[in-house]
């Protein structure tokens, strides 16, 4: 019997082996100079992918280096932590958090030691605490990760409206956007590179999510668009593209959602009926369609019947 | 490798412990209604579960687990001699499974009503309608919080404190029509923060302001009025009727834990 448990238990250490070197394994590619980029991949957050689906990353500077959201796991922070360390002796000085959505702060805790500083939205602290209790809940149960609220970690630094990160040979414009895929956005700009990491600001082939406002996100890429930036780096897609152009299919289905949803509550029908109906023919072009795009319709609904 | 008895022994054993476990896991969904939460909020009252008097329509699947649609319909008119007095809605799952119980008068026309909910679990929703002769109703249907980056929180809250107590009603045409059901909506800005929060983590804490009560009068009299909990979605919304015998106000006051009061009033005409 004891030998039925020893197979067993050799069995299951060499699948949990295979995925650890999987993770281990952070394919980075450096987009520009310094600019280091995983890409995700287009899949919704499971215990086989343990939620590590969002593109994340680093630049290095003549100083120091930041990292760029830490990953959907403690685990694929630590890969990414050892990437780093892998590519650079320079040390790391600050962890961005784009937003507060797993996939992007879960690797927050295999950065956490002196000298390494959190910088995030002004509101981050704030929905890290308030989704905290069910993301937990929904770590264990949807993940198989068991996350502990110590390993949220709140910014230290947070960005009012705007913050510039020297990290020595180049600078970081880091911007606190208004409410748009969250109530909690970041953008990362690279001067010397001209890099606009936009994370997920930017949706390409993933369908975008809207968390925030669907007004306020049309707003804000108004007003990014117009940012000279060489290459974009969206939260879930490739890991780079060009800028503004790979804003125009977001920027048409949220137009969509708002023009077809407006036509709705004017006609006077219900957010039900809308979510049954609005927009379907774009399913074709996105992937995870159905996993989001009836919740974007139920968010952006209940923003839209306040409009007059 | 040779299977002894014992090792046999064993793989019965597991075998019949999965079963178990299996089985537990079909009857798990119903035991914090059989358990706890039937005799909390209706003592040792028999419930009808044939679903003659009341439907329910919820999603499988809550899309946004912040905003899930949910509806009832009533199977009956309201008369004066028979009608749907109250339905309460209990979310088995949630930190408060209490969601609303709301109030309705032969004047209803009917007892239906929609509204919109936070789901926090993999949960069943009930409905449990009360007759005026004083029987219970109840139907359900099992919601599966969705997965993904949602929470059951409001998107954009400062939007909605920002225009607190604002409130609207919808007809569902541009007259109103005399002496038959009429449906409406009531929309009702207002954050609905469940206070259920770390303050470990942010050391800021946001109290739970969330509504409490609501009351739709028309012409003075009532058409439906509700006990509502932190299970309301922010901007809580209702639909429901009434029947106005001629032109007239429809009224709403809402009221929330910490409060505040606010009112507004529409008038609706044939």
């Amino acid at each position: 019997m004891f030998r039925q448990f020893y197979c067993c238990a050799v069995f299951l250490a060499s699948i949990t082996a295979m995925v650890v070197a999987n993770a281990d394994e952070l394919n980075l590619k450096e987009v520009a100079s310094g600019v280091f980029v995983h890409q995700g991949i287009h899949a919704m957050p499971d215990k086989l992918n343990r939620g590590e689906i969002a593109n994340i990353g680093f630049i290095v500077g003549d100083r120091c280096v930041a990292v760029i959201d830490s990953g959907g796991s403690p685990a694929q922070g630590k890969a990414l932590k050892a990437a780093i360390k892998d590519k650079t002796k320079i040390p790391i000085c600050h962890v961005i958090n784009t937003h507060v959505h797993p996939d992007h702060v879960y690797g927050n805790i295999a950065f956490k030691e002196p000298g390494v500083s959190f910088v995030g939205h002004r509101k981050l602290a704030q929905a890290m605490a308030s989704r905290a209790p069910y993301y937990l809940q929904k770590a264990e149960r949807d993940l198989g990760l068991a996350i502990k609220q110590e390993d949220f970690i709140v910014p230290d630094k947070p960005v009012d409206s705007s913050m510039v990160l020297d990290l020595g040979g180049r600078k970081l414009l880091l911007t606190a956007h208004g409410p748009a895929h969250t109530d909690n956005d970041l953008s990362v700009y690279d001067d010397k590179t001209k890099t606009l990491w936009l994370s997920d600001l930017l949706f390409m082939g993933h369908v975008p999510v809207i968390d925030g406002s669907l007004l306020g996100w049309l707003k804000e890429l108004d007003t990014l668009k117009k940012i000279d930036a060489k290459l974009a780096i969206p939260g879930h897609g490739p890991v780079a593209s060009e800028w503004p152009r790979s804003a125009e299919a977001e920027t048409r289905y949220l137009e969509m959602l708002k023009s077809d949803i407006r036509g709705y509550i004017k006609q006077g029908k219900t957010m039900e009926q809308a979510m049954a109906e609005v927009g379907h023919s774009a399913r074709g072009d996105w992937q995870l369609f159905d996993d989001f795009h009836k919740r974007n319709i139920a968010t952006a609904f209940a923003e839209l019947e306040w409009e007059d | 490798m040779k299977h002894t008895p014992s090792t046999k022994a064993y793989c019965l054993l597991v075998v019949s412990l999965l079963f178990a476990n299996l089985a537990l896991a079909a009857g798990e969904e119903d035991a914090a209604w059989n358990n706890v939460l039937k005799k909390k909020y209706f003592g040792d009252r028999t419930i009808d579960e044939s679903g003659t008097s009341i439907e329910l329509t919820a999603p499988y699947r809550a899309e946004d687990p912040a905003l899930v649609p949910i509806s009832i319909t009533a199977k009956t008119p309201q008369t004066p001699s028979n009608y749907i007095k109250t339905i309460t809605l209990i979310i088995d799952n949630n930190p408060v499974p209490f969601a609303a119980a709301f109030h309705f008068t032969p004047e209803s026309g009917k007892a239906d009503i929609a509204t919109r909910l936070r789901f926090n679990a993999y949960t069943n929703i009930r409905a449990i309608a009360e007759t005026n002769d004083g029987k219970l109703s109840m139907v359900k249907a099992f919601v599966k919080a969705s997965g993904g980056c949602s929470a059951p929180i409001g998107a954009d809250l400062e939007a909605a404190m920002a225009r607190m107590g604002k409130m609207k009603f919808k007809l569902e045409g541009d007259k109103a029509v005399l002496n038959q059901p009429n449906q409406t909506q009531l929309l009702v800005s207002h954050p609905s923060i469940s206070g259920m929060q770390m303050d470990q983590i942010s050391r800021i804490i946001k109290p739970a302001h969330f509504v409490t009560q609501v009351k739709v009068n028309f012409n003075g009299k009532p058409v439906m009025s509700a006990e509502t909990d932190i299970a309301l979605s922010t901007d809580p919304n209702f639909r429901f009727y009434f029947v106005p015998d001629k032109a007239g106000d429809l009224k709403a006051e809402v009221k929330d834990n910490l409060g505040k009061e606010f009112s507004y009033t529409q008038t609706v005409s044939p």
